[in-house]
């Protein structure tokens, strides 16, 4: 009885020192809520079976990475009790005094914990049910469907789920609490620590000599993932490097800049004696010296949160963007032509020989007219050439990439040669540029950046062709762009143009159709393609060769879903990692305020008023807070760039609108728990 | 010699009109210019709240307080900072130097609060600490330094800024006789050679042997007042100890 009346009085008279606690909490708990409650957000909106698909796979991924994130949470949870039990040791020295056993003081860290449990869930909850409904819009957004009707969502699936993940954190921080009551010795408890700090004064030449050479490592780390990323990508393990030369140099930058950074300031005698810029100078200096490697972590945490959140956002724009263009038309079908070795891979000679017949000759065999779905058509072939592969079309220029450039390009793929006549009719459907060749000439059509690099070297060199026995010579010293194959992405890696009596008379190795529909109706798209797709079913299957399809629409849809799963994985992870990295900054400065609120007070009788102490306090947090954002922000400008060098098959169009969302994330949380601290350091530090 | 510090019909009552406890009532004392003052009373005759209300931490609930001719009672908002940054010193007990600061630097913050210029700082800071013969320490950390050491630079932050008066709250309360001594030691040397005037609040009798004058308060009111004249310490420490005992049984507490 008296054991939870006690546990109650307590939070509601710590109630401030535990904002920083029930801020995360909370914040932990809506955001589990929201990220798990995503499938039911769906159930409202106007979309097809296979989106369905895609958000289970979606939900799945979260339900995964929820393991992940509440371990984090798990950690910080444990973190940030075990801070608030350090500030209240002496209170439990009080109760041992008085004669209070172990057991029951365990008992009244026990009620508290419900408590706490209990008003953090709710609330938590609460804000989480509310936040979803937002998430709702996202989702719709994301998915490209229209809200049919408005309706107030719950998912108790993912309440349910919350409680259980959140509740296991809490027993965990119970168990700890009682641990470490049971540790406790009653003189501990009663001694304040009043431990007097060492400081050491760094050498300011060691200090000089270590900060310039992080800087120099941190310039070539930078280096690495921009102006040498076509080296550094060369082996998977590449990458590596610069992120262990990166962190390296964060950390030993912290180290010496905590140095450095006073030794420059008390050079400017006439700031430096200013107010209580002393003070305050000090106290930084300190507090980030005796924390340089979780400065360190909290910077890379964060630097990790500002690329995946900026890169995952620009991700999904990009992809919406490249649709309409790299998907013009609404259907394409395409049958390669075998010969016999395919019969190894399991096809008989009647599909062999029936896959000559091309598209549209086999769809008629199966009593589809595909006449009759199409509003207009375009139909093509395109060739392959044995002896004539990636490799080959470089011709001399091959050493040289070679030894320049990625080992993991494909040089013995077959490069695919298409008429002039062929591609312009392509071009022409699909709104993109027409060319002409003279008779002697080639072209190169491509889209994917990093092959296109590498093929203009070759064509700069007027490297020549030879092509079912003609030499030609390149029209243009570059690729031009274009693609032929619908994609949701740039991935043409180039296709070889060549003048129609080039090719004249040689079997082809793909026959194509590529169509739009009479209908707009996305249901009556489906139904036809349906019908196509099913001609496996049918038992003529066995003799012919069937098309592939490549639709608008699913592209589209795997497209939309590729770019909502980034995006939410991207924002769920990207904001926990935030969370956690700026709530131990919090609860770094917290401590801080406790450990130092005699130095406050000294000032105080100094005749500081509050306004400088405020101020000083102020400087402090926010100087501690900027420190390790400033190093994180300029990681990330080389961070996002080499992210966006690495999907730039996506395109990265729409850098600017993700790290504008992205600041808009870090300023609210980041600014949200830098304000609690301030109020919270200042409740602390104010004289009773 | 002139009256630096004038405490005129000073009443300071708490609590609500059913529950009236007078901490001060009517007190009327001065102090000169260069004297060293020990006020002697048990807990909860009101020293400490004389002590806060000279301090301007605490206000009066009538009378006046004259610091240098100046009313401080009716001081109100940024001149009340002013007059303790300007005109107040603070001795505390053990030391209370800010421990990431060095000497120099603890000497100098409580000039840099008075937003002084960096040049007259520098002078200021040199010409305390070779009084106090603590020029080779100032670029020392508090942790570097004896308890000697450190007892001087605490007395030259407290009287860099040329205090009117300095003020020090049972200033041996923490320490072990040794600390103490060296202390008020400290204390003397700042009102004999330097000529500081100090107030002194303090309980024990040894602590009050070191000042010129020590006035006994009980129940907020002058009880007696005694002057050490030419006696030496022994003696106005006997004396002292006469008057404590006169004062009430519960003043036996002098380690």
């Amino acid at each position: 009885m008296t054991t939870i009346k006690l546990a109650f009085r307590n939070i509601k008279k710590s109630f401030k020192d535990y904002a920083i606690y029930f801020f995360t909490l909370i914040l932990g708990v809506a955001i589990f809520y929201v990220f798990n409650s995503i499938e039911s957000q769906t159930v409202l909106l106007d979309i097809t079976e296979s989106t369905y698909d895609i958000i289970d796979t979606l939900s799945n991924m979260l339900s995964g990475a929820s393991v992940f994130v509440a371990f984090i949470l798990g950690f910080l949870i444990i973190y940030a009790s075990r801070f608030l039990m350090k500030r209240r040791n002496k209170e439990f020295g009080i109760y041992m005094l008085l004669g209070m056993s172990k057991r029951k003081i365990s008992m009244i860290l026990f009620f508290e914990t419900i408590l706490i449990g209990i008003i953090s869930l709710a609330v938590g909850l609460g804000l989480g049910v509310a936040l979803s409904q937002l998430m709702s819009m996202l989702v719709a957004n994301m998915f490209e469907a229209d809200m049919t009707r408005y309706e107030f969502i719950f998912s108790s699936d993912a309440c349910i789920k919350t409680l259980i993940y959140f509740g296991i954190m809490y027993v965990i921080v119970m168990l700890f609490n009682v641990i470490n009551v049971g540790k406790c010795k009653l003189i501990d408890l009663i001694q304040t620590s009043k431990k007097s700090e060492t400081v050491k004064m760094k050498n300011p030449m060691l200090c000089t000599i270590v900060f310039i050479l992080s800087v120099i490592a941190l310039g070539y780390a930078y280096w690495l993932v921009t102006g040498g990323v076509n080296e550094t990508v060369q082996t998977p393990d590449g990458i590596i490097k610069p992120i262990i030369i990166g962190a390296v140099a964060t950390f030993f930058l912290f180290w010496s800049l905590s140095g450095l950074m006073l030794k420059i300031v008390m050079g400017m005698k006439n700031l430096y004696v200013k107010g209580l810029n002393t003070f305050t100078l000090r106290q930084v200096s300190s507090k980030i010296n005796t924390t340089v490697f979780s400065m360190t972590i909290i910077c890379l945490m964060l630097f990790v949160t500002i690329c995946v959140l900026s890169s995952s956002l620009s991700l999904k724009n990009s992809m919406t963007e490249n649709l309409n263009a790299l998907a013009p038309a609404d259907i394409q079908l395409s049958i390669s032509v075998k010969d016999d070795s395919w019969l190894d891979q399991g096809y008989n000679k009647a599909q062999i020989e029936n896959s000559k017949l091309g598209v549209r000759k086999t769809l008629e065999a199966f009593g589809i007219n595909i006449d009759d779905y199409l509003q207009e058509s375009v139909e093509y072939n395109s060739y392959r050439m044995d002896g004539l592969t990636f490799g080959d079309s470089l011709g001399d220029s091959l050493e040289y990439i070679k030894s320049n450039t990625t080992s993991m390009i494909p040089y013995s793929m077959q490069e695919e040669i298409m008429t002039i006549s062929d591609y312009n009719k392509i071009a022409r459907f699909y709104g993109n540029e027409e060319y002409t060749l003279a008779d002697d000439e080639y072209m190169i059509i491509a889209d994917y950046d990093a092959m296109i690099a590498i093929r203009n070297i070759a064509l700069e060199n007027n490297q020549e062709l030879t092509i079912f026995g003609h030499t030609l010579k390149p029209r243009y010293q570059e690729c031009k762009y274009g693609f032929v194959e619908m994609a949701s992405n740039h991935i043409n890696s180039g296709i070889i143009i060549v003048p129609d009596a080039v090719v004249g008379g040689k079997e082809c190795s793909y026959n194509s159709i590529i169509g739009n529909y009479y209908t707009d109706s996305l249901d009556e798209q489906r139904e036809i393609q349906d019908k196509i797709k099913t001609m496996i079913q049918n038992p003529l299957s066995a003799e012919y060769s069937l098309p592939n399809v490549n639709s608008k629409a699913d592209i589209s849809e795997a497209s939309i879903g590729l770019g909502a799963l980034v995006t939410f994985l991207g924002l769920y992870l990207g904001i926990v990692f935030l969370i956690a990295s700026v709530a131990i900054l919090a609860l770094k400065e917290l401590t801080e305020s406790t450990d130092n609120k005699e130095r406050y007070a000294v000032l105080r009788k100094l005749g500081a008023d509050e306004k400088m102490i405020n101020k000083s306090l102020f400087r402090q947090i926010a100087i501690f807070f900027m420190f390790p954002l400033i190093v994180a922000v300029i990681h990330s400008i080389f961070g996002i760039t080499f992210c966006s060098y690495v999907i730039s098959t996506f395109g990265n169009k729409h850098l600017l609108p993700s790290i504008i969302m992205t600041a808009i994330f870090i300023v609210v949380i980041y600014g949200g728990y830098f304000l609690i601290t301030y109020f919270s350091s200042k409740n602390i530090i104010k004289e009773r | 010699m002139s009256t630096i510090l004038k405490i005129d019909k000073v009443e300071k009552y708490y609590g609500s009109k059913s529950s009236l406890t007078k901490a001060l009532d009517n007190l009327t004392f001065e102090v000169d210019k260069g004297e060293f003052v020990a006020i002697m009373g048990a807990s909860g005759s009101g020293k400490t709240t004389l002590l806060n209300c000279i301090s301007t931490i605490d206000k009066v609930t009538s009378g006046h307080i004259f610091v240098g001719g100046e009313d401080i009672t009716k001081l109100k908002g940024n001149s009340l900072n002013k007059f303790r940054r300007e005109k107040l010193g603070f001795i505390f007990q053990d030391f209370n130097l800010l421990d990431t600061l060095t000497a120099y630097e603890n000497i100098s913050l409580a000039l840099s609060i008075q937003n002084k210029g960096a040049k007259e700082i520098e002078k200021k800071v040199n010409d305390v600490a070779s009084k106090l013969g603590i020029k080779d320490v100032l670029q020392k950390y508090p942790y570097q330094m004896s308890g000697g050491q450190k007892q001087r630079v605490a007395s030259a932050r407290a009287i860099v800024t040329d205090p009117q008066i300095v003020l020090a709250d049972e200033p041996t309360g923490a320490l072990d006789s040794k600390s103490s001594r060296m202390l008020l030691e400290s204390f003397d040397y700042l009102n004999e050679k330097l000529n500081t005037t100090i107030l002194m609040v303090t309980h024990d009798s040894f602590c009050a042997s070191y000042a010129s004058r020590v006035i006994f308060i009980k129940d907020g009111k002058v009880f007696n007042e005694i002057i050490k004249g030419n006696s030496t310490r022994k003696e106005f420490f006997d004396k002292i100890i006469d008057v404590v005992t006169l004062l009430g049984g519960e003043e036996n507490d002098n380690y």
